[in-house]
């Protein structure tokens, strides 16, 4: 090093003074979450808007339910959603950018199996214009011939690199274990699915599934919530359909069965990745699972972590978290690690799982997840974009911005022993089913070998 | 927007501090910037400088191991740190009521860091992991951060890997981990900056409670990591074992911000016209009209813009078929450059990506933590946390003149060229 005289590792480590106290808390700050102006359109769109004037841009997200059943639908769907924003009776694609830009816009267009969301921002006084390109787009896409062409060859290669990517195949492989063939599990339809689908099929799923009935449109910036609305109903009462967006059936229960091994081959890490059921939001206990889940493995200072990461070394991270799917909810557990720790680092695993049954969490452990969940939710909440999302999720889900008003209170009312018996019954090792994504002739023989694995 | 309001002041042991409140808030954030990034790591230890700022989580004379996490989150707050060329960052965002706990924390690992073997040896495992998690086990990793500076370099500091080669880190040493931090953690080397609702008295007094009585050392002397520009187009190709699709990167030297940042914004403003939305000419040229490549993105600076000193990149990266030759990319890239740098972009075109970049600043600046950490990044490396504020108004004056400039400027200078080739019969 380029010191020649330092102190050691130990003289750093020590001050004449000594250790000294951790400071208390001091006084805690409430701001009020903004209120929420609420209106279904005549053509049923559902529009929430709310001011927080903290920058001069306006957020918005709007959610069309998108579930359809036929084999092809995830591969039509996708590439309507990639040549959304190429075309209209009056714009071509550079247009639509150019006016976005003018003011500082963007818009963004995701689908899975459950929705179609189209995101977006802009400075606040652009909003009008915002609006006008988004109702174009809704209205009049035309999916031009050259534009599907050339998003489907894209699409194509898109797909290939995500299918090379580890969480995809992990991810894929999870759906399908948990959820069967339900049309839930289809994330991401195939090359081959994307590249037989032709434009006539884009446009008419278009004009079926793109509707307002049923979707919800939220904005949040510095705006003036009545007037954003007014704004909205300007620009969108020419979009209309005889009938609502298409919900997604509610997918089968997770049922706990033993973990698959999936074989990749040269993979130098492994996916651990474990679900069982969970608690929808609106469920009296879903506090308390939220807290339990904390505790095992939902934020860094969770048990999981502290052992398989900073006692073992196993991984650079493990989280556990709570999914909402249509009509329930699911626990997901999740870490990558390295190929020769693999099986013990799910050994570990089934033990935090274990110990959180047998041994619950104390009151210290709780505290400090309890705190985490109010302050972190607070931090969330604290600028457009994280209130806008959190406001369209809840949304999906039936619920508005009072459930987020009294989570505080429902964390803070939640005891010891109310946690202690959701970890009994959700954590529970011999709920969960899942997968193991490595290559299997690396590490079949060990993780085979602790039993509850079947694979290659 | 009204700018922020900035209060400064240097404690007697050296260390900096910026004070920024906000009355709207309910959170405060406190980061700790250490003047050192991996830039400065020592031959032969490649990765060090990250490795260490692993270490600085892992307990200090009043925090065993697993507090300073507990503590955080505990207090109902979130925690990070990164380590870029010519920095390595601490920090946590909280609710307003721990802002004193905040200040405890940092300033006990800077004044008394508990580093010990045992721990080392872990943080060397858990960072193999990160690197295999983020480079070694998935296609397109360390692209290009860490696969284009050695084609477009020549010195160590500038060329090496900073995430670390897996042999250099396991020869880490508990005696290195000392030396660097007497080295670099100087507080006369690092500057703290307190974001959010905080009054500026009190937050000042707290400053000096628990960060006065870290013993003065002096500030190491900072390196110049300047090297020539280089002539001419270096080449090189790496094989990605898991890419499905060649990759192409583009790299080339930047303006230094410090004395010219007006160039370095021309730069920048070039890269959105070049990659930013659908209208913007690589998007149009290569992934529509010539249907050439399946993305492409244009930007200054390897870890973002205005995040290093000099020198730093402008790089273009795209990902193509693999039945496009790659020459036919660079040379499409050429054309649009080589328009650029006679006719510049039209007014309306600039001032469309003024606009999209004005807002982009307005949504960093919504969050606590990213405007905590932006201020506090242009005031260690540049000394001007202004630049933060000054930014949409610099940008909007750049004028289509200046990207014009920027433009001829990448086509007169050298550049390295790095082609990413997935593996033979994958």
């Amino acid at each position: 090093m380029t010191v020649t005289s330092h102190r050691s590792a130990e003289q750093i480590g020590r001050t004449a003074l000594g250790p000294r106290p951790l400071p208390p808390l001091g006084p805690t700050r409430a701001v009020p979450l903004p209120d929420v102006v609420e209106s279904v359109l005549p053509n049923g769109l559902r529009v929430l808007a709310a001011r927080r004037a903290s920058v001069p841009m306006v957020e918005l997200r709007l959610r069309v339910p998108f579930a359809g059943d036929v084999p092809e639908h995830p591969a039509v769907a996708e590439l309507l959603a990639s040549t959304l924003l190429t075309g209209t009776a009056t714009r071509d694609r550079v247009g639509i950018d150019d006016e976005l830009a003018a003011v500082g816009g963007d818009l963004g267009v995701n689908v899975d199996p459950e929705r179609l969301q189209i995101s977006g921002s802009g400075l606040a006084e652009g909003l009008p214009d915002l609006l006008a390109v988004l109702a174009d787009v809704l209205t009049s896409a035309t999916h031009p011939d050259h534009e599907v062409a050339r998003e489907r060859d894209r699409l194509v290669e898109r797909i290939t690199v995500a299918r090379a990517q580890p969480r995809t195949i992990a991810r894929e492989a999870l759906q399908r274990k948990r959820f069967g063939d339900h049309p839930i599990v289809r994330e991401m339809p195939t090359g081959e699915e994307v590249a037989a689908v032709d434009v006539e099929q884009v446009r008419a799923l278009h004009a079926a599934a793109l509707v307002p009935g049923g979707s919800t449109l939220v904005l949040v910036g510095d705006i003036d919530a009545d007037t954003a609305i007014a704004q909205v109903e300007k620009a969108m009462s020419g979009w209309t359909a005889d009938h609502p967006a298409r919900e997604l059936d509610p997918p089968p229960a997770v049922r706990p069965s033993d973990l698959q091994l999936v074989h990749r081959a040269g993979s130098v890490q492994s996916q651990l990745r474990l679900s069982a059921p969970a608690l929808r939001r609106h469920d009296e206990r879903y506090a308390a699972l939220q807290l339990a889940n904390l505790v095992f493995g939902g934020y860094f200072s969770s048990r999981w972590m502290e052992n398989i990461r900073e006692d073992k070394g196993y991984t650079y991270g493990a989280h556990s978290g709570i999914e909402f799917v249509p009509g329930g909810a699911v626990l997901g557990v999740e870490t990558d690690v390295a190929s020769d720790v693999t099986a013990a680092a799910l050994l570990e695993t089934r033990y935090e799982l274990g110990r959180l049954t047998a041994v619950p969490p104390t009151a210290a452990e709780v505290d400090a997840a309890r705190a985490y969940a109010v302050g972190s939710l607070l931090i969330s909440l604290d600028n457009q974009g994280g209130l806008a999302s959190t406001l369209s999720a809840l949304a999906a889900d039936g619920l508005g911005i009072e459930w987020l008003r009294e989570h505080p209170g429902r964390l803070e009312s939640v005891t010891v022993e109310q946690v202690a018996e959701v970890a009994l019954e959700f954590f529970a090792p011999t709920a969960f089913t899942g997968v193991v994504v490595g290559d299997a002739d690396v590490i079949g023989t060990r993780v085979r070998a602790l039993g509850g694995v079947v694979g290659p | 927007m009204p700018a922020p309001e900035l209060h400064r002041t240097t404690l007697p042991n050296g260390l900096r501090v910026l004070l920024v409140p906000d009355p709207a808030t309910p959170v405060v954030g406190v980061a700790v910037h250490v003047d050192v990034g991996f830039r400065s790591e020592p031959e032969g230890r490649t990765g060090f400088a990250h490795l260490f700022e692993h270490l600085m989580f892992q307990g200090s004379e009043s925090l065993e191991k697993l507090a300073h996490f507990r503590h955080v989150q505990g207090s109902g707050g979130v925690f990070n740190g990164s380590t870029h060329q010519d920095y390595t960052d601490y920090f946590q965002v909280l609710p307003a009521a721990a802002l004193e706990r905040a200040l405890f924390l940092e300033a006990d690992r800077l004044r008394a860091p508990k580093l010990t073997q045992e721990n080392l040896r872990n943080q060397v495992d858990v960072v193999k992991e990160e690197i295999r998690l983020n480079v070694l086990n998935r296609p397109y990793g360390g692209f290009p951060w860490i696969l284009l500076p050695p084609v477009l370099y020549d010195t160590f500091p500038n060329a090496h890997n900073g995430y670390g080669d897996f042999s250099e880190l396991e020869q880490a040493s508990l005696d290195d981990a000392a030396a660097f931090f007497d080295t670099y953690y100087a507080p006369a080397n690092a500057q703290v900056t307190v974001a959010g609702y905080l009054d500026v008295d009190e937050a000042l007094r707290l400053v000096e409670r628990h960060f006065g009585d870290i013993p003065a050392r002096p500030a190491p002397e900072r390196p110049s990591f300047a090297e020539p520009l280089p002539t001419g187009e270096r080449r090189q190709t790496v094989v990605d074992a898991h890419a499905p699709l060649p990759a192409i990167a583009l790299g080339y030297r930047l303006p230094d911000p410090g004395t010219d940042l007006d160039g370095y914004l021309g730069h920048a403003l070039l890269g959105s016209v070049l990659g930013d939305g659908e209208a913007a000419r690589l998007q149009r040229r290569l992934v529509h009209t010539d249907g050439l490549v399946t993305d492409v993105s244009a930007s200054a600076g390897l870890m973002g813009p205005l995040d290093a000193r000099d020198p730093d990149t402008f790089t273009i990266t795209a990902v193509h078929p693999a039945s496009v030759d790659p020459d036919r990319v660079v040379a499409a890239v050429d054309e649009e450059l080589d328009k650029l740098a006679a006719e510049g972009p039209s007014e309306d075109e600039l001032a469309r990506q003024v606009a999209r970049w004005s807002a982009g600043l307005h949504q960093e600046n919504d969050r606590v933590m990213y405007r905590m950490l932006g201020l506090g990044a242009r005031e260690l490396l540049y000394g001007r946390a202004e630049i933060s504020a000054e930014l949409p108004d610099r940008l909007a004056a750049v004028t289509p003149e200046q990207v014009r400039e920027a433009a001829a400027a990448l086509r007169s200078g050298g550049r390295g060229v790095l082609l990413v080739e997935p593996k033979e019969g994958e």
